[in-house]
Order: structure tokens, then C-alpha cells, then sequence
């Protein structure tokens, strides 16, 4: 099917950034480790910010700081957002750590099935 | 022993190349690509590397931790500070153009206090919690 | 573009391996590609973040939160089906979804229209700060980064109250950290 094949060569951004989606929620529900849970939820992140950067690109155009030399540039926008979504990003994973730190010194383990075995019995 | 030799002057070499280099995107960030966030963390970076090479006391004798946990909110206030100080002088809070004589030259003056305070939180937190983090294994 | 089909790769690397040390290593190495895939995307300013905050801190505290737990991970008893079908679900869907996006790189998009050309022909004048994504940031949008600030000084302070101070040592087992 020659549009299902075009549309993939014009998309390839929006597929792979749709795999790393995918497999980060995976990982977070599949997953029980903690720490994993938390990695999955990194990449799933990660993945967001490619999704707003790749529409903001116009081919042949430049970075956006502003030059004499230079005519056509890139969105601007979505960088901004994206730089403030990296930051908030590292701030939660280190939240997210701490926690799951002081869950292992409460409950000697960081795998989910066991942390509801031990809450069910105790 | 000889692996040890050579991380340490390599250490030696980078760190002031690694505090420079900081220091110059946070200033040169109107004029290319950079800005407050990537300064703070490259700095951040600096006193981690600091700290695993030459050990925790040593670079808690360069950043002490009181400093860095009042750094902490402080970038917070350095930021609401402008806002404010606008707000006094008589425009909408955060609207830097009443700053200085004119409006543009007003609005670079409130982006570099802004990237300031920017730096230092973020700089701040970064090692504060990095400082947590490694307290509580030893 | 070959770099995102190495990113691919090493996700699934990610959610295969079972060695957590291995999965910090290939998180940073992530990082790393995610930044090089800016750069290529016209994006200097966000790829430096990506980098320094990616590979650096990120991977430093997840390495210091593995020494504090000092754990592997399990062999997964059960078998993973129903996650496995919603996430190939979502997957279709969202192709699904791409349809109607507009071809990459077209400058005739509507995302171009509306706000970005007056930020690219005013910031110079106004503000006489050539780097748009700084002055967009500080001044045309400085109330979401003074947001952000407020949102690093909480989780500062958050960890601060977790992990401040030694770990005591469990007592009998039970009472564990009432902190």
C-alpha cells in the first residue's frame, strides 16, 4: 500500500517516538521493581519531549537565535516548554528515589509483589 | 593505585575548565544557546565529580552544606524579588520593562537577575540532594 | 534517521535486561542519543539540558538510590499478557493517530502560524536578546519559569525532609523510621 509506506517515511519521527511510548508504559505496568517502574517512567518522558520537538523543525531552517545571516528558523515554542518539562522531569525521579529509598528501609525490599504480601499479612 | 593517579589529575585539569564552562553559559545564554538551568546543572556536575574522586569530606569543605541548602530558596526569592521590585516601580508584576530608563534595556536587566536566581536554585537543589542522597549510605 | 533507530534499539535493551546497574548504564547512553537527536532537530538549548541533566545527575542519584536499596531484580513469575495487550492498543491507537499530522519539516504548518513569528520579528527589538528560547523563557513567559523554579525548590525540600539525617537502625523490625 503506497500510503501506508509514504505516510511511514514522512512519520518515521512520530512511529519511533510512539515505540518509546509504548514501551515506557510498559514498563511501568509490567514491571514490579520500583526503581524499574521509575526508568520506565524516565523514558516515557523523554519520549513526550521528542513528540513536541520534531513538529517544531523546518527543514532548512536554523536554531532559533536570531542572525543576520540566517532567514528561516525553527519554533522557538515548544523549547521552552520542553526545557521546563526536563527540569520538572529530574525534580520527580529524584522525589520518586527518595521515596522508594525510604520504602526499602521500611520494608526490606523494593519489589512491588512482596510490599503487598508483607502490607496484606502485617 | 596508577588508575587511581590518573583520575585524580585528570580531575585536577577538568574542574576549573568544567566551573568556567558553567560560568560561560550562564552569561552567554542571550547570545547563543544556554541560559541558567543548563549552567546550574553543569555546575552541579563540577562538585559531584569533586566528590567522587576525592571523597565526600573534601567537597563538603568546598560547598558546605549550609550554604548549599540556603542556596536553595534563595534563587526562589531572587526571582519573585524582581517580580516584585517591577511591581513597586510601578508596572505588572514581572513586567521587567520598568527596571531601567528604557523598556528594552529594562528587560535584559530582568533576564539576567532572573537567569541568576535560576541558577542558584537549581544549582542548589541539585547538590542538596545529591548531599542527602550519599549521607544516608554512609 | 539512523540515530532514532539506535534509540529504539536501546530501549528495548532497557526493558529486557534484568540488572539493574545495566539499565542505569543504558539510561545514560539513552541520554546521550536523546541529545544528539536535538541537536540534529534544531534544538541547542534543550540538548544541552537533555544531556547534562539526562546523563549526569539522573544517572548519578539513580546509581546512589541503587547503593542505598543494593537489589537486583526478580525473575518476573507471571507472565505479562494483559500489560503487553494495553500497550499494543495504545500503540495503534496513536499510529492511528498520525494520519493526520501534517509531513515532517513543512514550514506551512499550523503550529507555525500563530505566536512564533511575532516572538522571532519582536525579541530583538523589544528585548534585545538574540536568543529567542531565552527571551521567550524569562520574559515573554517568565511567569511558567518562575512555576518551574517553585516546582526544583519544593523537590529540594522534599528530599531534604526524606533522606535527611542517618539511617537508624531498625529496632525490632517493626518500628522502623517514624520520621
Amino acid at each position: 500500500m503506497p500510503a501506508a509506506l509514504q505516510n511511514a517515511i514522512d512519520h518515521y519521527n512520530y512511529f519511533i517516538t510512539i515505540f518509546l511510548m509504548v514501551s515506557g508504559l510498559y514498563i511501568v505496568i509490567a514491571r514490579g521493581n520500583m526503581i524499574k517502574k521509575l526508568v520506565g517512567l524516565s523514558l516515557f518522558q523523554t519520549s513526550v519531549y521528542l513528540l513536541y520537538i520534531s513538529p517544531g523543525k523546518i527543514i532548512g531552517g536554523t536554531a532559533p537565535i536570531l542572525d543576520p545571516a540566517f532567514k528561516v528558523y525553527s519554533n522557538p515554542l515548544p523549547h521552552v516548554l520542553i526545557l521546563t518539562a526536563i527540569v520538572v522531569g529530574v525534580a520527580t525521579l529524584a522525589l520518586g528515589l527518595a521515596i522508594v529509598a525510604r520504602i526499602h528501609e521500611a520494608y526490606g525490599t523494593i519489589e512491588e509483589d512482596e510490599i503487598f504480601d508483607r502490607d496484606a499479612e502485617g | 593505585m596508577k588508575l587511581d593517579l590518573i583520575l585524580r589529575v585528570g580531575t585536577k585539569v577538568l574542574l576549573p575548565l568544567l566551573l568556567l564552562f558553567a560560568l560561560y553559559v550562564q552569561f552567554h545564554g542571550e547570545l547563543g544557546p544556554g541560559g541558567g538551568f543548563q549552567a546550574g546543572v553543569i555546575m552541579t556536575g563540577a562538585v559531584i565529580l569533586y566528590a567522587i574522586i576525592f571523597g565526600l569530606n573534601a567537597a563538603k569543605r568546598i560547598a558546605p552544606q549550609r550554604l548549599v541548602e540556603a542556596m536553595v530558596p534563595l534563587g526562589v526569592l531572587i526571582f519573585a524579588g524582581t517580580g516584585l521590585a517591577a511591581m513597586l516601580l510601578g508596572g505588572n508584576f514581572l513586567d521587567y520593562s520598568v527596571l531601567a530608563a528604557d523598556p528594552p534595556h529594562g528587560r535584559e536587566l530582568g533576564i539576567i537577575l532572573v537567569e541568576a536566581g535560576v541558577l542558584v536554585t537549581v544549582s542548589g537543589t541539585m547538590t542538596a540532594i545529591f548531599y542527602a542522597f550519599s549521607e544516608r549510605g554512609r | 534517521m539512523a540515530l532514532l533507530t539506535m534509540l529504539a534499539a536501546v530501549t528495548v535493551g532497557v526493558v529486557r535486561m534484568r540488572n539493574l546497574f545495566g539499565v542505569v548504564v543504558l539510561v545514560g547512553a539513552y541520554s546521550f542519543l536523546m541529545a544528539s537527536v536535538l541537536v540534529v532537530l534544531d534544538a541547542p538549548d534543550v540538548a544541552m539540558t537533555e544531556a547534562a541533566v539526562g546523563a549526569g545527575v539522573s544517572t548519578v542519584i539513580l546509581l546512589a538510590t541503587l547503593h542505598l536499596t543494593k537489589s537486583m531484580e526478580y525473575p518476573h513469575p507471571r507472565k505479562a499478557y494483559l500489560p503487553l495487550f494495553v500497550a499494543a492498543v495504545t500503540g495503534a491507537v496513536l499510529i492511528w493517530g498520525t494520519y493526520s499530522l501534517p509531513p515532517f519539516g513543512t514550514a506551512d504548518a499550523p503550529i507555525h502560524q500563530h505566536v512564533a513569528p511575532k516572538y522571532l520579528s519582536d525579541s530583538i527589538k523589544e528585548t534585545m536578546v538574540p536568543n529567542v528560547v531565552t527571551s521567550v523563557l524569562a520574559d515573554y513567559r517568565g511567569f511558567d519559569t518562575l512555576g518551574e523554579t517553585t516546582v526544583v525548590f519544593t523537590a529540594g525540600i522534599g528530599v531534604l525532609l526524606l533522606l535527611k539525617g542517618r539511617r537508624r537502625q531498625r529496632r525490632e523490625g517493626g518500628g522502623g523510621p517514624a520520621e
